[in-house]
């Protein structure tokens, strides 16, 4: 359970964002979460609301957008999603493939009420 | 009402530490590695195993993790290298920050990193929250031993296809446990096509020579990478 300090993380890194625009208001949080990260979608977001929860930030919106593994095949080079293990080419059926996504855990942006 | 792209990583600070400690290692030529597994599947008993197959004069160090205790780090400096333990109180995996501090420590305790060719770190014992961060290592390598089940890699695919090497430990055990080792290899490599596995015992000492063998071939690639670099 290390979601707690990453949601932390995440936290911090919205409210120096919204720290650029002076007088603004943090409205919105994205992030994206692969599902190769180790981290998990629910456990990240109960930790967001348990750390908000009560405070001034408790109206922030909190969005996860969820990346898919992503392969490249090292036979034809065709990249193509899978499911969180590897699959064959769809292109050429080889079995020879890297991983090349599906580890993101990435702040993706915010959104702020200007004044 | 404005959206403002950020794209950076969650863990940045994380990342920025891990950076430099990797220049570091690579200015030094230290081969950093880090070891990753559950609790109790003989990461300590395998560095124990390999640090007692090398001659004094080689320069190895190691950084081990636990959430409490200095009990490894007592077990593991009966070998005569400098051997630290990290005590996270809690804290469920290493993080480069720790290492930056021990590093630290090391040096006022006049252990110079340039004595060092060889740096093992043994992570806290858990599958999941270790293989978000990055500690500048060379290679993770995750242990998976045949008590535990042959679907640990499908269970917790994050670390093993983050992983350079897959060792299966305590196969001396395998007459009395129904791990599938064939399985396991199978598993292994759904998550991370291709990777490299070996199969060894601690207390046969079978599979310890190909343990070594890739350790000697890691550390011959480093060092051709080192002084490419150079010319």
């Amino acid at each position: 359970m290390h979601e707690i300090g990453i949601a932390n993380a995440i936290i911090e890194a919205g409210q120096t964002e919204a720290a650029r625009r002076p007088g603004s208001k943090l409205l919105r949080i994205g992030v994206r979460v692969g599902t190769l990260s180790g981290v998990d979608n629910d456990a990240l977001r109960f930790a967001f609301t348990a750390l908000t929860q009560g405070t001034d930030l408790d109206t922030v919106d909190f969005e996860i957008q969820t990346c898919l593994r992503r392969n490249r095949c090292l036979d034809c080079n065709l990249e193509f999603e899978s499911g969180i293990y590897s699959e064959p080419c769809p292109g050429c059926a080889s079995q020879r493939t890297k991983l090349v996504g599906g580890e993101e855990l990435d702040l993706a942006y915010v959104e702020v009420e200007e004044p | 009402m404005s959206t403002i792209p950020v794209e950076k990583k969650v863990l940045s600070e994380n990342q920025r530490i891990a950076a430099s400690l990797r220049s570091r290692y690579e200015e030094q030529q230290i081969l950093c590695q880090n070891r990753i597994s559950s609790p109790g599947s003989g990461k300590t008993t395998l560095l124990e195993q390999t640090l007692s197959r090398f001659r004094h004069e080689e320069r190895v160090a190691v950084l081990t993790g636990d959430l409490q205790t200095e009990n490894d780090a007592k077990r593991l400096a009966r070998y005569g290298f400098p051997v630290q333990q990290i005590t996270t109180g809690g804290v469920c995996h290493l993080d480069g920050r720790m290492i930056e501090r021990a590093l630290e420590r090391w040096s006022s305790d006049a252990i110079d990193l340039r004595d060092i060719d060889l740096l093992f770190i043994e992570n806290v014992g858990n599958l999941v929250c270790p293989s978000s961060y990055d500690l500048g290592e060379e290679a993770k390598i995750v242990l998976l031993s045949v008590t535990e089940g042959e679907d640990k890699p499908l269970k917790y695919p994050s670390i093993f296809a983050k992983s350079e090497l897959v060792v299966f430990t305590k196969i001396d055990l395998l007459p009395y446990v129904p791990f599938d080792l064939a399985q396991a290899r199978v598993n292994a490599r759904l998550v991370h096509p291709g990777v490299e596995i070996v199969e060894l015992s601690c207390t046969t000492g079978e599979g310890m020579d190909e343990w070594s063998s890739w350790l000697s071939h890691r550390r011959e690639a480093a060092m051709l990478r080192a002084s490419a670099a150079m010319v």
